[in-house]
């Protein structure tokens, strides 16, 4: 009954994941019969401009077993073991600072002495070889824009000025358009209305009527 | 049109502020938050001096960090966390250019690369048994050859080549039972000696090249041993018999065991205490505590022991330093008064100091617990010595020349728990001189700034701008400022020491270590439990400093007594100290004060006892005004049972005391022990505040939320499931949700998730709550949202029931009313396997939330809310979408920028806080673990200030140019007017 309850699950995974049959990286422990042996690989392209990385410096990179149950970290080559894990699903996480990983679920099979079957999680894209490349790079740091006359136009100064600009040269030229006898008769409303024109308001507008 | 320019700006200031906040420019870095790196309390360390170049010092600490120190500044040049299971027990140096760890039980043996820390090889160590670990790192004298690590561990010793960490051979002593406890080699032959059992002594030869069992000795002592035996030199060592009175020296010489007992009484008169052997390793000597005395004894080589100095008050005794060849000296430590007297002495010349000096330590780093020394040749060719000491409190010292060259508060990588205090308030009366001086600077400063902005800057100014903002002498001021930004942050660490930092640059405004939290005889093993707000003085009582609770326990266990402390939150003077009569189960902070504002405070005992504090009878007055409104619960996780209970009657004690009470039992919930066991429960922080009552949906349909302060969230997991990912199937596993009413026990709301597991962490906030977990059948972490309604007052959405006076709007709201809630649940994928979850708090409760999930690659993620929104649907309409409502996908969004720690990692994330400041669009967010982080986010970003980056000299230029402008125009306009009236 178990058996074939796990040869359902087996397949069950094939079907989820809908890819090819994996087969790499397999190390039946040697020794110890309590568990497998996981080797993996984190690679990270050089060819990036990054800053806080340096290409090839990855002692600060860490993979993480299972949420933290265990943690190890990177040889120089950007190799990873993990040693003695129990057959079943596990999930392999990779922390790098600008650098973002999916998690990898790993399927080691005790029926076929530790055969490991990785996915990336984020994507379900099925590994054929157990190498770790991030999906993108992380830039925590909004870039600045350099400097340009649009961005001073466009900051509030800028648009108070140039709204001013607009204002007192664009206006008079959109005044002189008009009809002059109209204007006049806008003009003569609007004194005796007395809605007070913008000299009016200025100190010694007073003495200027 | 002045009018017009007004609302204009207004507008252009909305519109310009949206780009502004949320994310970090990389010029920004520091402005509001600092990061300090720590790495705990250090059990090894080993000078690395030798070289020219760089001086350093390695050290593995508590908190499974190895590091390597600068020796002169004591920064750190490399470090790694290890995994939290992951402790070392053994670190040593090979090759001259590898550091070598031994973690693990003695199963992961690691070696990173000396000047880097680049890790080199890793070799897993197989064994069947467990049992404790030893390094051994033969030092090769022919320098051509490889050193051989001996490890032994898990039962079996180890050879491993230290080149490129290959096991050359194994030795399995797991069949022998033995507990081997030493490794001695000689050219060609290991020895590994040890117990069976506590009194059958067994040595093992071993051909070192190829791990061949040569010869196998033992001998049966007269007697049973006590504690860890001890190599005084390469074939002799020494331990304690069972009775602690007698010592047993054994010889192994050309694998002979021979052995001679002594007692202790022939060798000091009237020694009345227990004696212990101290683990220093020092040539034909050893150490041995009784009392407070250290005795120094020799061991002769026809094995007979000498005493050969008694040092009194003595505090540490470091290991043998071979200074030079047959010369050995080591240090040790004494204690009078205020100070203390470092003495470093020649093994073999008893009567000379090497060296003698007296230091003044602070007396609030305790006792010191360790020391390391090292040695350094002087100009003029004679030795001189540094002395590397840890502290009671956790804090790395260097001494040399009598002198504290650097001391590191590595107490501060094991925070217990967190509170915040405010400063005291400015007095008033500042000089007029000083304004000035500020005024020019702030000019000169904002100058310097529109230089920054407008591109001019020339590389100094850049300088000068940058160091500007980092200065920014506002934000580490010692007083309270308009914004709430300046506050302090009190943590209590493991070493029992409280300490206070400032929020602006996270300097240790004051430390105390509690003598409460002290090792003593009588309290073996203290532990810091909690930390609360005693008295937060304001309104009627400002003149009082606030104060802070310090409650600890004597060891783990509930039954252990307990222990209160009051600290004076401005000056770090402790005001007041209980040894409690009754132990400490739970502490419950009552949101009632009394007229000093003290809170009041319950604490429960193990024997279902509940006692007040503060014992006034004032406070009385208040409880029994409010006795019947005390409620609280209790979770019996191994049990499955969630309890709520209320005050009953005084306690029926021999002993009248008014102060303690009787509690009973209102409802109790029992989870089925074999499907369901808690793994997680969470509750409402009490000083949340909630702005909106209601919530408007898209329709124009008001919902109202649940908002209660006794709402517990429980997650159960199957029993099968409560390991690790990778222990249980999808079948066997499943989580349980409930949320509960805390007054009445009522189940609000069940939910089952199928196939999955914990860990759970959780987050309750208003009527919501958030929750992170392992999907096992898709393989990934999901994180839900349930949001609970009132139906109850859903019928009071009818203007005109609130016109004719027909709501049940002012009915009481109670506990005991039958609630009638509604839930929206939803859940997304998320990448990260969480370590903390934690929301924003802000002063009044308006900003809109954001969750703060501290991932396992250490860093603290900030998330919109609206992210985790039920109501998100695959297509929004129109309506939904300018709400704000983003369209559903799948999985949470992982948007780099808004990391809160950029591009930093606050190492060992243990936990998050939040603190509202008083601008209600901001709040500071503490991160702890091996590192401490504090920031400041802005979740709905700055709408109510300026943000830092605002340019005044700009803002000033652009109002100059404006009033310029009116006057051109009044000018050209009065010539105009004249013009006109010329015609």
């Amino acid at each position: 009954m178990a058996s074939t309850r796990s040869l359902i699950l087996f397949l069950l995974i094939q079907l989820c994941f809908s890819v090819l049959p994996l087969s790499f990286a397999q190390s039946p422990a040697t020794g110890s019969t309590e568990g497998y042996t996981i080797y993996g690989r984190v690679k990270i392209p050089s060819v990036g401009t990054k800053e806080y990385i340096l290409p090839g410096k990855i002692s600060n990179v860490k993979v993480i077993l299972n949420g933290g149950q265990r943690v190890t970290f990177l040889r120089p080559d950007g190799y990873f073991s993990f040693h003695n894990v129990p057959a079943g699903t596990h999930l392999i996480e990779v922390a790098a600072i600008g650098y973002f990983f999916s998690p990898v679920r790993v399927d080691v099979s005790a029926r076929h002495h530790g055969k490991i079957q990785a996915a990336l999680t984020e994507n379900r894209r099925g590994l054929s070889e157990f190498v770790l490349e991030p999906l993108r790079d992380e830039q925590y740091y909004e870039v600045r824009e350099p400097f340009s006359i649009m961005s001073v136009v466009k900051s509030p100064m800028g648009l108070m000025v140039g709204f001013m600009l607009i204002v007192v040269f664009l206006m008079p030229k959109l005044m002189e358009n008009m009809d002059p006898e109209e204007m006049r008769r806008a003009q003569e409303e609007m004194r005796n209305q007395g809605v007070p024109s913008l000299a009016s308001l200025l100190p010694g507008a007073a003495r200027s009527n | 049109m002045a009018m017009a320019i007004r609302v204009f700006l207004l507008l252009l200031f909305f519109l310009s502020s949206t780009n502004i906040g949320f994310s970090l420019f990389e010029d920004q870095v520091g402005l509001m938050d600092w990061h300090q790196q720590y790495i705990g309390k250090v059990k090894h360390a080993l000078f690395h001096t030798q070289k020219t170049g760089r001086k350093r010092v390695l050290v593995s600490t508590e908190e499974s960090v190895v590091a390597s120190l600068d020796l002169r500044h004591g920064e750190i040049f490399w470090r790694h966390v290890l995994g939290t299971n992951d402790v070392v027990d053994g670190l040593d140096i090979a090759l001259g250019k590898y550091v070598i760890t031994l973690s693990s039980d003695g199963s992961i043996l690691r070696a990173w690369n000396l000047p880097d820390g680049q890790m080199v090889w890793e070799t897993s160590l197989q064994g069947s048994k467990t049992s404790k670990s030893i390094l051994y790192i033969s030092k090769n004298p022919k320098a051509d050859k490889d050193d051989l690590i001996l490890v032994f561990g898990k039962g079996s010793l180890h050879a491993v080549s230290g080149i490129d960490g290959e096991v050359l051979w194994r030795k399995d002593f797991a069949g022998e039972s033995i507990e081997v406890s030493h490794i001695i080699q000689s050219t060609d032959k290991i020895y590994a000696a040890g117990f069976v059992g506590s009194s059958k002594f067994y040595v093992y030869g071993l051909n070192a090249d190829t791990g061949k069992l040569l010869k196998d000795d033992h001998t049966i002592l007269p007697c049973d041993t006590f504690g860890e035996l001890l190599s005084v030199s390469g074939d002799k060592f020494v331990v304690l018999d069972k009775m602690r009175s007698k010592i047993l020296t054994i010889n192994i010489k050309n694998g002979e065991i021979s052995y001679k007992q002594k007692l202790i009484s022939d060798l000091i008169k009237d020694s009345s205490g227990q004696a212990v052997i101290l683990p220093s390793r020092l040539p034909e000597l050893f150490a041995l505590r009784i009392d407070s005395h250290v005795l120094t004894i020799k061991v002769t080589n026809e094995d007979d022991l000498v005493l050969v100095d008694k040092i009194n008050n003595a505090a540490a005794v470091s290991d043998a330093l071979s200074i030079s060849e047959g010369q050995h000296s080591f240090a040790f430590i004494q204690h009078e008064g205020s100070n203390i007297h470092l003495f470093v002495k020649d093994v073999n010349d008893w009567n000379g100091d090497l060296l003698k000096e007296s230091i003044i330590i602070d007396h609030q780093r305790g006792n010191i617990e360790k020391i390391f020394i090292n040695n350094y040749v002087r100009t003029d060719r004679s030795y001189g010595f540094r002395a590397l000491m840890v502290m009671e409190d956790h804090s790395l010292l260097l001494v040399q020349q009598g002198e504290i060259v650097w001391t590191r508060e590595d107490g501060l990588a094991s925070v217990v728990d967190v509170t915040t205090s405010e400063l005291p308030v400015e007095k008033e009366g500042v000089s007029v001189a000083k304004v000035e001086q500020n005024l020019f600077e702030w000019l000169k400063g904002h100058v310097l700034k529109l230089k920054g902005t407008l591109m001019i800057a020339s590389p100094e100014d850049v300088v000068a701008i940058q160091a500007l903002r980092l200065r920014s002498s506002e934000k580490s001021k010692m007083t309270r400022d308009h914004n709430g930004f300046r506050k302090l942050l009190i943590v209590l660490t493991r070493a029992g020491k409280v300490f206070a930092l400032h929020t602006g640059d996270g300097r240790v405004v004051w430390s105390i270590l509690l003598h409460t939290l002290r090792k003593t005889e009588v309290c073996e093993h203290p532990v810091g439990l909690n930390i609360y707000q005693w008295q937060v003085p304001h309104h009627h009582a400002l003149d009082e400093n606030p104060s802070i609770l310090v409650v600890g326990r004597c060891g783990p266990s509930l039954a252990a007594p307990a222990a209160l402390s009051f600290i004076d939150a401005y000056t770090g003077k402790e005001l007041n100290s209980l040894r409690l009569a009754h132990t400490i189960a739970q502490v419950i902070p009552l949101p009632y004060t009394d007229s000093t504002e003290q809170r009041l405070h319950l604490i429960i005992d193990i024997d279902r006892h509940a006692y007040l504090y503060p014992r006034t009878p004032e406070a009385i007055g208040i409880l029994q005004r409010e006795f019947s409104n005390v409620y609280w619960y209790s979770v019996e996780a191994d049990n499955g049972i969630v309890r709520g209970h209320a005050l009953k009657s005084n306690c029926i004690h021999k002993i009248v005391d008014e102060y303690c009470f009787d509690f009973r039992d209102l409802w109790s919930i029992v989870f089925p022990s074999e499907s369901e066991k808690i793994i997680a429960t969470v509750t409402r922080k009490s000083n949340e505040v909630v702005h909106t009552q209601a919530k408007v949906m898209t329709d124009y349909d008001v919902m109202y939320k649940y908002v209660s302060n006794n709402i517990l969230f429980v997650a159960n997991a199957a029993p099968k499931a409560t390991g690790e990912i990778g222990t249980a199937t999808p079948e066997e596993a499943w989580l349980v949700i409930y949320i509960i009413d805390t007054v009445t026990g009522r189940i609000l709301h069940r939910m089952t998730h199928h196939g999955c597991q914990g860990p759970v962490h959780a987050v309750f906030s208003e009527n919501w709550v958030v929750y992170h977990y392992f999907n096992l059948r898709a393989h990934r972490y999901e994180i839900s949202v349930i949001e609970v309604y009132d139906q109850s007052r859903a019928d009071n959405k009818d203007v005109w029931k609130f016109v004719l006076g027909k709501h049940n709007l002012t009915s009481p709201i109670s506990s005991y009313y039958r609630p009638e809630v509604t839930t929206k649940s939803q859940s997304y994928f998320f990448t990260h396997s969480v370590k903390a979850i934690e929301v924003t708090l802000t002063s009044k409760g308006i900003t809109s939330k954001q969750l703060l999930i501290g991932t396992i690659g250490d860093q603290v993620l900030a998330l919109d809310k609206r992210f985790l929104d039920p109501r998100r649907t695959l297509n929004p309409s129109q309506a939904e979408k300018e709400e704000g409502i983003i369209p559903l996908t799948d999985s949470l969004p992982i948007i780099s920028q808004s990391y809160i720690t950029h591009s930093l990692k606050v190492e060992g994330l243990r936990g998050i806080v939040t603190v509202p400041a008083k601008l209600e669009s901001t709040s500071l967010v503490f991160a702890y673990g091996v590192d401490l982080f504090l920031t400041q986010i802005a979740p709905s970003r700055t709408y109510d200030s300026l943000t830092e980056d605002f340019s005044y000299a700009l803002l000033l230029l652009t109002i100059v140019a404006l009033v310029a402008a009116i006057f051109v125009t009044w000018v050209l306009s009065e010539r105009k007017d004249l013009q006109e009236k010329w015609k």
